[in-house]
């Protein structure tokens, strides 16, 4: 290719058999991608299942960083003979299918290019041993993918090298495998192809790394000490990512540790246990998923309503039910928003990336003792397991956790009439105090029964709705300390906008850039937190059209915008998508196309952008 | 009727305990519980043994689950904090506070429907868990604030106030604490505070799970001539049958008996409960042993009371954790936070 702004330009997908060993060098592959300082973002599209049904692995390469998800695939490696029908029914006009043609297969398409690599036959020639002949068939592809396409050797060998650094003979049979690849196609094809990759420089300053390692490392800095939870997909490997950090960051010299990991019998004692925690004063959270939020229900409740700070990761995933286990979607903003029974509100927070995972991990420990009550952080399957390629963490020397409004020993003597539930500050917030604080001052009753300032039972109907006017009063505070919406203007005339949260930014961002390009202006608020900053009305009420994109059927933020703020309904216009899939950019460009053809009106409020990009 | 507040006045001439602390001192708010209820007396010991052991009360979490015993947390030991948690969830909330700070005392309240039934899985759990907590059943077979459904630690054919059989068999929760491997478990009666005091004591002295699974009669709903745990009340009073919330005033059984005595304590209504007290031979570390026996009595319909299961060896959740010395709570989270310079590995690491 002459045109050097089609390198680093293609979606490049394998097609594998759960459990073959395939994870780990599909991974390999975009690392080695990503260390060539090419804008990569992976997916990983995979069953819930341990072994035998199809797995796939998508790299999308973009040197002009357009990275959410694309359909239509350049570059297709297929190593599952159960899914070829498929697999090649996605090859782009022009694309690439790489097979295994150890049995040789006649395929019905002449207008890609079909390339047949006798993967199992090698593997067999060169192995002996049957577990090693599967393992080093994706090795082996890998080899052969690099030289087809000039991913560079030596990064891989580095790459290889750092991972096996305690285990040399797993590097040399690694090495072995990538060279029987890269031998055969040396003889056998015409390399490289016409879709390539080459170094670039775009990842000064950028780690890769997925979203729930990056919540479980905040936590960690966070200064989080018990960790209870129940495993389920996809929230597992934050926990697990904390447990990892935690055992080799906060090990003392006996041998014990500063941090207590409790894997609980179900998600019911995960809560519970966080929440005891919590109100003993350790700083303390859960992981889950949507079915894990449904059974955590009523403590969450009694932590909004006693006022304990709590700290929840739920890692969206298909419901509603069991669902859609391995994909992802947005579609607990509602259950985690008025989560439990009676009026309750609980507080959210909407990482986009798996950068502000790491963030927000932190904060919503600041924000759950701060405000006393649970904070939910709202990731998704998309952020949590695949790996992104972020801004690296930075840490402000001048960071201070916010352990909030508690009293020591000496504030205690201090205090004229300590009551828990009072309303000292006028914030809604009361001050609370730790078990064993003092001999004689600060002990009181936690309870979820309506209780007055004291923590004393209550059945006095005046009290009760005191009690519920503060908690509301807290959620005003709570507003202006979450944070604060990001607002792109991109045409400071146009009456159109679009509101966003969490993982389709990167869709989002892409779509705008390409509607830009037609001259369309839209302008952009990605919302970060519940409850609404009052920024979120006054972007609303600047336009006239707000499109709503969500990955949940119901439009669920859309109703909780109409629900808890001023505005008009009619002219928030959903863009929904709950497939299971990570968003395009093409599926947000047809629904916004589409209504802008249907309805003149939207036309005439169209302006251009500031410049066109 | 937590509006009735206790008079402040104490007097000078009541005893001090080595904290220089009376009785009193250990109490907490009025009971709003039936009066002649076995789980007032159940507090009493309670603060009885805190009292007798000087503990200092800020220094012990009280925890509870729902239900008529799990109020009881707020009637004695004022100066400590209480948790009210949620239906059957106390052992969760209690793990989680053990946790962050391993040097409390831990007391556990809950009931047979608390523990048996909503609770069972976190109650099992938690004995497995060896938590360091003195659990304290106050077991009455039924369930008192919703006015008199079995329980399931309600024997088979014991009959409701209406006089319909149980059909369902009951849960033994000191069998079960013993077979999960709880490392100390008794069984009492709140009306023998003589032998329930000193097993409380025994049980915060004990450096894990201790149950004490107390069995605690309902005085107005388990009231019946054929419940295994109460006593006919129809007979005596039976002007006050449709009355619900009626009860008489009265005093709380008592029970005197020697080690190895298997005594008929009769209840208010003449009705009987068939107690045997673990005779001194007994030996509690022995588990198979432990178990065959409770089984025989059980057979029998005796109810065995006592310190029936002791495991001196048993290692508590700590320990099989390797969590700091230290309560985590008293690590400040600055220091929990690995800084910058990790922070710089670590990002690396993600290249």
């Amino acid at each position: 290719m002459s045109n050097n702004s089609s390198y680093n330009e293609l979606v490049l997908k394998f097609a594998n058999v759960n459990g073959s060993g395939s994870a780990s060098a599909n991974t390999f592959c975009a690392k080695a991608l990503f260390r060539m300082g090419i804008p990569v973002s992976a997916k990983n599209i995979f069953p819930s299942n341990i072994q035998g049904l199809p797995t796939w692995y998508e790299i999308k390469i973009s040197e002009s960083e357009q990275l959410a998800r694309r359909d239509g695939i350049d570059i297709m490696v297929a190593m599952n003979a159960q899914t070829y029908d498929q697999d090649i029914n996605e090859v782009l006009e022009n694309g690439i299918f790489i097979y295994d043609s150890s049995l040789l297969r006649d395929f019905k398409r002449d207008d890609i290019n079909i390339i047949g690599i006798p993967i199992a036959k090698l593997c067999a020639d060169a192995y002996t041993d049957s577990r090693q002949r599967q393992l080093f068939k994706n090795i082996v592809y890998l080899g052969s993918l690099s030289l087809l396409i000039g991913i560079d050797f030596d990064v891989i060998k580095q790459l290889l090298s750092d991972q096996f650094s305690s285990k040399p003979k797993l590097y040399d049979q690694n090495i072995k495998a990538l060279e029987i690849g890269r031998q055969y196609v040396k003889e056998n094809i015409k390399y490289p192809l016409e879709k390539q990759v080459r170094k670039s420089n775009k990842n000064t300053n950028k780690i890769m790394i997925n979203g729930n390692e990056a919540a479980g490392l905040g936590a960690v800095y966070a200064g989080a000490s018990v960790a209870s939870w129940y495993p389920i997909t996809p929230s597992t490997s934050l926990v697990e990512s904390f447990e990892k950090h935690a055992m080799k960051l906060r090990k003392n010299e006996d041998g014990t540790f500063n941090a207590a990991i409790m894997q609980a019998e179900d998600e019911l004692s995960a809560v519970g246990m966080a929440i005891g925690a919590n109100w003993n004063g350790a700083r303390a959270f859960t992981a889950t998923s949507g079915p894990g939020i449904s059974l955590m229900s009523e403590f969450i409740g009694l932590a909004y309503f006693a006022e304990i700070p709590l700290v929840l990761f739920n890692i969206q995933r298909g419901g509603p039910s069991t669902g859609m286990p391995t994909r992802t979607q947005q579609s607990d903003v509602l259950s985690c928003a008025y989560a439990s029974h009676g009026d309750t509100k609980q507080i959210l927070l909407f990482p986009s990336d798996p950068n502000e995972c790491f963030y927000f991990a932190i904060e919503s420990f600041d924000y759950a003792e701060r405000l006393q009550t649970p904070v939910i952080v709202l990731s998704d399957l998309d952020i949590g397991m695949n790996d992104w390629v972020v801004d690296k963490f930075e840490w402000d020397h001048n960071y201070k956790h916010d352990r909030g409004k508690v009293l020591n020993s000496e504030e205690l003597e201090n205090a004229k009439d300590f009551g828990r539930y009072k309303d000292v500050d006028g914030d809604g917030i009361p001050y609370r105090t730790i078990p064993a604080t003092h001999p004689e001052l600060g002990a009181y009753f936690t309870r979820g029964t309506s209780h007055n300032e004291y923590g004393g039972y209550t059945e006095n109907g005046i009290i009760h709705a005191e009690t519920l006017d503060r908690l509301e009063r807290k959620f005003d505070t709570a507003k202006n300390l979450l944070p604060q919406p990001e607002i792109i203007i991109n045409s400071p005339k146009t009456k159109i906008g679009i509101i966003n949260f969490g993982s389709t930014t990167k869709a989002i961002n892409e779509a705008l850039n390409h509607l830009s390009n037609k001259g369309i202006g839209i302008n952009h608020m990605r919302i970060r937190a519940f409850p609404f900053s009052s920024k979120i009305d006054e972007f609303i009420n600047k336009h006239d059209i707000v499109f709503i994109v969500e990955q949940n059927r119901d439009a669920q933020i859309k109703k909780l915008l109409v629900n808890e703020i001023d505005v008009i309904s009619s002219k928030l216009l959903s863009i929904l998508n709950y497939d299971g899939m990570p968003l395009t950019a093409q599926f947000l460009i047809n629904k916004i196309n589409e209504y802008i053809e249907e309805d003149t009106d939207i036309n005439q409020l169209i302006a251009p952008p500031i410049k066109i990009v | 009727m937590t509006f009735i507040k206790k008079p402040i006045f104490r007097h000078p001439s009541l005893p001090k305990n080595d904290l220089g602390l009376t009785y009193r001192d250990y109490e907490g708010l009025v009971s709003t519980l039936c009066a002649g209820c076995g789980h007032d007396s159940i507090t009493a010991s309670i603060v009885q043994a805190c009292y007798d052991m000087s503990l200092p009360a800020h220094k012990i979490a009280k925890l509870s689950g729902i239900g008529c015993s799990s109020k009881t947390t707020n009637y004695f030991l004022n100066q400590s904090h209480g948790f009210n948690t949620v239906h059957g969830r106390m052992p969760s909330v209690a793990t989680g506070a053990n946790l962050a700070n391993r040097d409390l005392i831990y007391i556990g309240v809950s009931g047979d429907g608390d523990t048996a039934s909503i609770g069972l899985g976190q109650y099992c759990h938690a004995i497995r868990r060896q938590l360091n907590v003195t659990y304290i059943v106050e077991n009455n077979g039924t369930y008192g604030l919703t006015k008199g459904q079995f329980s399931a630690t309600n024997d088979k054919k014991s009959k409701n106030k209406k006089g319909a059989d149980n059909p369902f068999g009951a849960i033994d929760l000191a069998l079960m604490a013993i077979e999960l491997g709880a490392g100390f478990v008794a069984r009492s009666f709140s009306g023998d505070k003589e032998q329930l005091v000193p097993l409380i004591k025994k049980a915060i002295d004990y450096n894990g799970f201790s149950l004490i699974d107390v069995i605690s009669p309902c005085v107005t709903f388990n009231n019946h001539p054929h419940s295994t745990k109460s006593y006919d009340y129809i007979r005596e009073h039976n002007t006050a049958m449709g009355e619900l919330d009626f009860v008489p005033e009265r005093e709380n059984i008592q029970a005197k008996y020697n080690e190895g005595e298997n005594v008929d304590v009769t209840l208010h209504d003449g009705n009987s409960i068939n107690l045997q007290k673990v005779d001194s031979n007994y030996d509690s570390r022995d588990q198979d042993k432990v178990v065959n026996t409770l089984r025989k009595y059980r057979g029998e319909g005796k109810v065995v009371t006592g310190l029936l299961y002791i495991n001196e060896d048993a290692e508590e959740m700590h320990q099989t954790l390797k969590t700091s010395k230290t309560p985590l709570n008293a690590i400040p989270v600055n220091d929990l936070c690995p800084g910058i310079e990790q922070l710089d590995k670590l990002n690396k690491s993600y290249t």
